[in-house]
């Protein structure tokens, strides 16, 4: 048994290989074939560069090569770390701007996973539990609209609620965007550990930085949580429909227990494991969300950054971004996998 | 039915001389009728074809409709808030917002459609091609959508449009590059359990080419799910085409187009909200309406759940 599961994870990530291959095939074509690939190599002073010195850069990165030799030096740039110059983020390495602003996306797509399943899984149990009642009605078609929601509106929906009105009728109101506020921060500087302030607040014992940072997550969280929550409850309600008609849950009923151990406890669990599973392959979803979300809020994550690049035309930012969140989906998606076979043998087997 | 339909078609029961077009078809006919039939028993999914018929009318009668032009500027009245003569206000540069609304329907689903169709159009000769052919082409095939899935269809789009450079044909690409690989998996796998059928070793049979076979014969009967496919996807795309235009890609300043119509509005959204809300909403209640449609249609037409 163990070893057999063994093999389903070796095999599992010997197939991600070529997924890899392609994936950066398509980030080669897209920044070297359509795009000027010397592009991804300038600072913002390179902007009145000479011929000769841009005849060195060419050089320095093979870009007057073939194209297949050319893509093996791209990959070697790539794996040594060099993922070109990030001209949006004050001429820092592609891959140095990620690691910094990595932490507040995945914190905040962390926040809404976490509103997205709190609110979606018993939504979905209310509406599969009352079938065609008005309840299920409201809850599909909150769930519909959600699905069909452009969240960069949202987002600035719920800024005009919650920031803008309470402030006009001196009620407290919610942040409108940035990740902690700066009077706060200069009052409780935070030693940054993870990246992500909460957590790190936590962990540093600075409560005041925490709560702030909590609260600058709320509106953000729950914009990119919508379409997500949507997604959940029909998840939930489609499975939990499925399971409330097989026979054990018939046995349990006519045992006489009452309705709400038979869902909750005999139910809920069976019908839990695919909404689980969306949930895994969901988190990629929320990273790429994050860029609607992260613009309108004003929050510095990664998603933010590779818009501010989209403006200036900065080629480098955006494939390192595109690969970042690639390889993240990659990973959730095999996480996902594994966990699964993991819980049903018969996928290994299959 | 279509079945027997379709071996009429190839010959082997010759069809009667004395039998017009119209009786012929009569059990697609019945068959409509009764998918109609059902469709209208859900009330949501009427709302849904009212709203794809209401942005439908939107977009082909724009001009007669709409009270101005989409990028007819008053420019002595910006940032107006809602009244008799601006339904939905004025913009910062005095625009019609009610008109620009109706205008960027035309512009919005004429982006939706050409995606759409384009992406069925590639997705369905290559997957049709490689669930018909197999070995190593569909092996290869199947690779290349994997890299392609690989990646949120957003940023996918991102890249692909940022590389090409920022403009509306360049947008639409991006959109065709990334929502093409859904489709030829989900005509391959359909062509897959078709090419298994009966109907198919007749064709063979009496010698018909394997392109006519998978275009005449197998194509057909495996349209229903790629029809639901695309209504889902037609407010799929809106919504990334929208969220692409909002972040910089896609229609240049003043174009009546909704995505940028809410980026616009966006810096003045505390001093004139309408700005922003009226083309969100037409976002919201487009993509919803094909939502709607799409999920009836896919009840409907599974005919597991038929009948």
């Amino acid at each position: 048994m163990g070893l057999r599961l063994r093999d389903y994870v070796i095999r599992r990530l010997i197939l991600i290989i070529p997924v890899l291959i392609g994936v950066s095939m398509v980030a080669f074509t897209l920044s070297h074939v359509v795009g000027d690939p010397v592009a991804a190599y300038l600072t913002t002073q390179d902007v009145k560069l000479s011929e000769q010195q841009l005849q060195r850069i060419v050089r320095a990165h093979h870009l007057d090569d073939p194209l297949y030799i050319q893509y093996f030096y791209y990959i070697s740039d790539l794996l040594r770390g060099d993922w070109g110059i990030s001209r949006v983020d004050s001429d820092r390495p592609v891959l140095e701007s990620i690691k910094l602003y990595f932490p507040a996306t995945a914190e905040l797509a962390l926040v809404s996973m976490v509103f997205a399943l709190a609110l979606g899984i018993p939504m979905g149990i209310i509406s599969a539990v009352r079938k065609d009642k008005p309840a299920d009605h409201v809850t599909r078609l909150f769930s519909l609209v959600g699905v069909s929601m452009p969240v960069f509106w949202l987002a600035l929906l719920l800024q005009y609620a919650f920031y803008y009105q309470m402030k006009v009728h001196y009620l407290p109101s919610l942040p409108a965007g940035g990740r902690v506020d700066q009077f706060v921060w200069m009052a409780h500087p935070l030693h940054v550990i993870t990246g992500m302030y909460t957590i790190d607040g936590l962990i540093t014992g600075n409560l005041v930085i925490f709560f702030d940072a909590l609260v600058h997550l709320i509106l953000p969280g729950f914009a990119l949580s919508y379409i997500f929550m949507a997604v959940f409850v029909r998840m939930m309600r489609g499975s939990m429909l499925e399971v409330l008609r097989q026979d054990y849950i018939t046995l349990a009923r006519s045992k006489g227990l009452s309705e709400r151990i038979v869902i909750y406890r005999h139910a809920l669990r069976n019908a839990m494991i695919p909404t689980v599973t969306v949930a895994g392959l969901a988190f990629g979803g929320l990273l790429a969300g994050a860029v609607l979300t992260e613009t309108v809020f004003a929050y510095p994550g990664i998603g933010r950054w590779s818009t501010s690049a989209i403006v200036r035309d900065d080629i480098a930012s955006i494939m390192g971004f595109m690969l970042i969140i690639a390889i993240v989906y990659m990973l959730a998606n095999l996480v996902v996998d594994l966990l699964y076979a993991w819980i049903d043998p018969r996928i290994r087997l299959g | 039915m279509i079945h027997l339909q379709e071996s009429t078609q190839s010959g082997i029961i010759p069809a009667s001389r004395s039998r017009t077009w119209w009786e012929e078809r009569a059990p697609q006919v019945r068959e409509l009728k009764f998918t109609l039939y059902l469709l209208r028993q859900s009330p949501l999914v009427v709302v849904g074809f009212a709203l794809v018929g209401l942005f439908i009318a939107f977009a082909i009668l724009a001009p007669w409709i709409a009270p101005h032009g989409p990028e007819e500027r008053f420019w002595q009245m910006p940032q107006q808030p809602p009244s008799w003569e601006f339904p939905f206000g004025t913009d910062t540069t005095g625009g019609d917002i009610f008109s620009r609304v109706i205008w960027g329907a035309r512009l919005d689903l004429a982006i939706a459609l050409t995606v759409v169709i384009s992406a069925i159009i590639i997705g369905s000769v290559l997957g049709a091609v490689s669930g018909f052919m197999g070995r190593a082409f569909d092996e290869v095939l199947m690779r290349i959508t994997d890299v392609f899935l690989a990646f949120p269809a957003l940023i996918l789009a991102m890249a692909v449009a940022a590389a090409l450079g920022r403009n509306l044909t360049n947008l639409t690409i991006a959109l065709v590059v990334v929502w093409w690989p859904t489709y030829a998996r989900l005509i391959r796998g359909q062509v897959l359990a078709e090419k298994e059928k009966l109907y198919v070793d007749a064709a063979r049979a009496i010698g018909a080419k394997p392109s006519r076979i998978i275009f005449r014969h197998v194509l057909p009967n495996a349209i229903f799910p790629v029809i639901v496919q695309a209504t889902l996807d037609l407010g799929g795309v809106i919504l990334t085409a929208a969220g692409l235009s909002f972040i910089g890609f896609g229609a240049g300043a003043g174009v009546a187009e909704w995505g940028l119509m809410i980026a616009d509005g966006r810096s003045y959204l505390f001093q004139s909200p309408w700005i922003a809300t009226f083309p969100g909403l037409a976002i919201l209640l487009s993509s919803l309406g094909l939502n709607l449609v799409g999920d009836g249609l896919r009840d409907v037409l599974d005919p597991r759940l038929r009948r």
